[in-house]
């Protein structure tokens, strides 16, 4: 592998291939596409956060002047093998949360289709919902789900506890023993939302042998083809799935929602059907990621060395099971070299919507509590919290706390650069807090395909299956340029759909820019490779005896041939004389992708008449591997950044206790804006990930780790006294300050 | 004969063991090793990710393993 200085492409920031449509509006988004005759989707949504549903009735519905097709449940294959995920896509017997899904309607226009809804009959019987991780751990507590067992052991009786998980290594009682200082922090995370402009939105069509196509805004178009026909019954071969632009994910978009149930409306009404949610339907019907209940506890000597640590974490899952309360296990204690520890997780049905992804799922929340705690410890020890950190640093070789040993990662860099950063360097200004947090996400690698075209007058044309969400074009561009030894502005990205690219997992996990540009790269060779055979073709001499150079096929050095290097132009020219068509191809299961370390840390001062706390400068600082387009690194870090402060800070989702989300909009659920946030200062770490050709480990998810307990320790700092829960939005922080006032 | 370190959430599954030794070349090898010795882990091991002496596998079969490696199952990883 070449040293990142001798990179020609990589390290450099071209602007993205997709940029100038997407400023200008041409790109076509979910709910952009129109087709002849088509139809509008509207769902009937629960208006109980727990109710038996005891009948269905679309007939007066159906009736109605412009409708064409309405479906219930009833619609939809269910089987003791129905999953939860078609059951979220359309209720069954139960209404599990306030919005679930339980009937549809395809009419004319999307007002005929309102008007629909209106007719459809659904006879309820109201229960009791269970709305809080706590309440729903209880003994006795009402249960979401009466069949589910904790680990699936059906020896005890049901609970709303899906599944507990544990990590434990040495004797943690022993570990605190041996502490000179403890301290513990129990601190609730309210559910957040993703965020994502683009509501969910999708078109299906259906032929007459049973053949659908569905256009939709995803992150993952594979993932949307397997898991419609499972909601359907259907086999994969039978959908074709076309991706969109995409207005925004962070992984609420790794899962479906309306694509099965556009379909079917389209198999009643043989027309296409689109169907395109709202804004408050995407609030209330949708995943956002889990409210949690975490309690910490670490122990250390005077020196600063920790000697135990422990955790016990509570992640609401919504209505099924899957809250990342595992991840969130196994990230809390990640940046730290530990001897003794306990960490204990609880997944738990509540009758609000089934989480989803969202960037880093579950580690936010854990390292909150977790980073929280470290900052008391240093305060009650009287250390820097950078040389604390640093004292029990996790390295190269360290065990991490969910078993494997950690090869080359950054930490300690990430720590180090901290402490020199000037912005850590100056002195805070008076009245205000500083606060500081690790960060931590494992990134993945997963299944991807690519090819690489080379058209006739040399450029190339690499085909890939992911979404582009974040610049994985420009990466892709860049790896391809690089490792062809061609200009950037040679090759172009293209996203195909379902049919036309080999199958690649989710753009999510931090996955793409290190599996799929892994698999891009190795198309690249590939094209190299048969560039190589046909320039020794070419010049009568054997393949072993070319070289690849700078975008050229040259004879080895000491090869007696008189030739001219051949340039991947001159190649591609006579590619039809020299046996045809050059295409290169891969796919990959990547292995090996490595973690990405952060250290944040934010200045605030808090306003004590209104409770308002202003950020008054935040850095983040991350090991990102190499940065193929260091530009989109920091675009990740300062995004990563903004939706982890606007969570500290004000973003919560708030139910009334019948389960009734009261502000799902974006006026009343506070997303910050470009005025509440200082510029985010960058600092990209570059430890090469060496499982990657070029270093890559991933980017997009370490960004929204730390700054939850980043900020919150500042205001700590701040404020003098801690407030464990977040948000730390201005009526939290002004009940807080009173109280202390009054103690 | 390689480690295999089970996390404490499973070790319903395997009657309280947290750590045995197995004899295998790959992966999958090691998969059907745990099987003989506790019937229907195997199901539940296909869910999970798995750390091969360090390095972190969501789908392993083939990966190689050496009478010296390291085997720790863990949770999936996904992501946003």
């Amino acid at each position: 592998m070449a040293e990142a200085h001798d990179y020609k492409a990589i390290g450099t920031r071209p602007v993205r291939p997709d940029g100038v449509d997407k400023v200008t509006g041409r790109a076509n988004f979910g709910a952009d596409l129109n087709l002849p005759n088509m139809l509008h989707g509207k769902m009937l949504r629960s208006p109980h956060a727990h109710a038996r549903i005891k009948r269905v009735d679309v007939s007066q519905a159906l009736a109605m002047d412009g409708v064409y097709a309405a479906c219930a449940g009833g619609d939809f294959p269910t089987n003791e093998r129905t999953t939860d995920l078609a059951k979220n896509c359309m209720a069954r017997d139960k209404a599990l949360y306030h919005g679930h899904a339980v009937a549809a309607v395809a009419a004319r226009t999307p007002y005929i289709a309102e008007r629909a809804l209106d007719l459809i009959e659904v006879e309820y019987e109201p229960l009791a919902p269970v709305l809080d991780v706590d309440e729903a751990m209880a003994d006795g507590a009402i249960l979401v789900n009466e069949n589910l067992h904790t680990n699936g052991d059906a020896s005890k009786p049901a609970s709303n506890v899906a599944a507990i998980v544990k990590f434990e290594r040495g004797d943690v009682e022993q570990g605190f023993a041996e502490a000179d200082v403890v301290v513990e922090v129990d601190c609730r995370v309210p559910t957040a939302h993703q965020g994502y402009i683009e509501p969910h939105a999708c078109t299906a069509t259906i032929n007459e042998e049973g053949e659908a196509t569905v256009w939709c805004c995803t992150q993952g178009h594979f993932d949307v083809r397997s898991l419609t026909a499972n909601v359907l019954g259907k086999s994969v071969g039978e959908i074709k799935v076309i991706p969109s632009e995409i207005g925004g994910g962070f992984g609420g978009k790794t899962i479906i929602y309306l694509e099965p149930i556009a379909v079917k409306l389209s198999e009643m009404s043989g027309r296409p059907v689109k169907m395109v949610m709202t804004r408050e339907e995407v609030f209330r019907a949708t995943g956002p990621t889990s409210a949690t209940h975490c309690r910490a506890k670490v122990g250390a000597k005077r020196d600063g060395k920790i000697t135990a640590a422990s955790a016990w974490l509570a992640y609401e899952a919504g209505a099924f099971a899957g809250a990342p309360v595992g991840p969130g296990c196994m990230s809390i204690l990640a940046p730290y070299d530990l001897e003794h520890f306990s960490i204990e997780g609880h997944d738990v049905l509540v009758n609000k919507p089934k989480v989803a992804a969202y960037r880093a799922p579950g580690a936010p929340q854990a390292m909150h509590a977790m980073e929280s705690a470290i900052d008391d410890l240093a305060r009650e020890l009287g250390m820097d919290p950078i040389d604390l950190r640093l004292k029990n640093s996790a390295d190269e070789g360290t065990q991490a706390p969910y078993g494997p040993v950690f090869p080359a990662i950054g930490f300690r860099k990430c720590l180090e650069a901290t402490k020199a950063h000037p912005n850590y360097t100056k002195p805070k200004a008076e009245g205000t807090g500083r606060g500081v947090a690790a960060g931590f996400w494992f990134n993945i690698g997963m299944q991807s395909s690519a090819e690489a075209r080379l058209s006739e007058d040399g450029t190339v044309t690499v085909v890939e299956g992911n979404p582009d969400i974040g610049g994985s074009r420009a990466s892709m561009c860049l790896m391809a340029a690089e490792t062809l030894g061609v200009p950037y502005d040679r090759v172009r990205t293209h996203v195909g759909d379902t049919e036309s690219t080999g199958f690649c997992n989710v753009t999510g996990g931090s996955r793409t820019t290190f599996a799929t540009g892994l698999a891009v790269v190795q198309a690249c060779e590939d094209i190299i490779a048969q560039c190589k055979q046909r320039a020794a073709a070419t010049w009568d001499i054997d393949v072993e005896q070319v070289d690849w150079a700078d975008g050229q096929a040259i004879p080895k050095p000491g090869v007696n041939v008189d030739a001219n290097p051949l340039s991947l132009r001159d190649i591609a020219k006579n590619a039809g004389r020299t046996g045809g068509p050059i295409l290169g191809r891969a796919s990959v299961n990547a292995q090996g992708a490595g973690a990405s370390f952060s250290v944040n840390f934010a200045d605030v001062k808090v306003d004590r008449e209104t409770g308002k706390i202003d950020v008054l400068s935040f850095t983040g600082i991350q090991d990102a591997g190499t940065a193929i387009h260091p530009a989109y690194v920091e675009g990740q870090m300062q995004g990563g950044a903004v939706q982890g402060l606007g969570w500290a800070l004000n973003e919560e989702y708030i139910y009334d206790e019948n389960g009734v989300m009261e502000n799902a909009g974006f006026l009343d659920y506070r997303v910050p804006v470009a005025s509440d946030m200082p510029m985010i200062d960058t600092q990209i770490i570059e430890v090469p990930n060496p499982s990657h050709p070029y270093g890559v480990r991933g980017v997009g998810e370490t960004p929204i780790v730390a700054p939850l307990a980043a900020t919150s320790n500042a205001a700590r700092d701040a404020l003098g006294f801690r407030i464990a829960d977040l948000p730390l939005s201005p009526p939290r922080v002004l009940e807080a300050i009173d109280n202390q006032a009054d103690a | 004969m390689a480690k295999v370190v089970f996390p404490d959430h499973l070790l319903q599954q395997t009657g309280g063991t947290k750590e045995t030794t197995v004899e295998a070349t790959n992966f999958r090898g090691v998969l059907r090793a745990l099987e003989k010795l506790w019937p229907g882990i195997e199901e539940t091991l296909q869910k999970t990710a798995v750390a091969i002496d360090g390095q972190i596998y969501q789908d392993a079969w083939l990966e190689p393993v050496r009478p010296d490696s390291e085997i720790y199952f863990m949770q999936r990883i996904e992501g946003g």
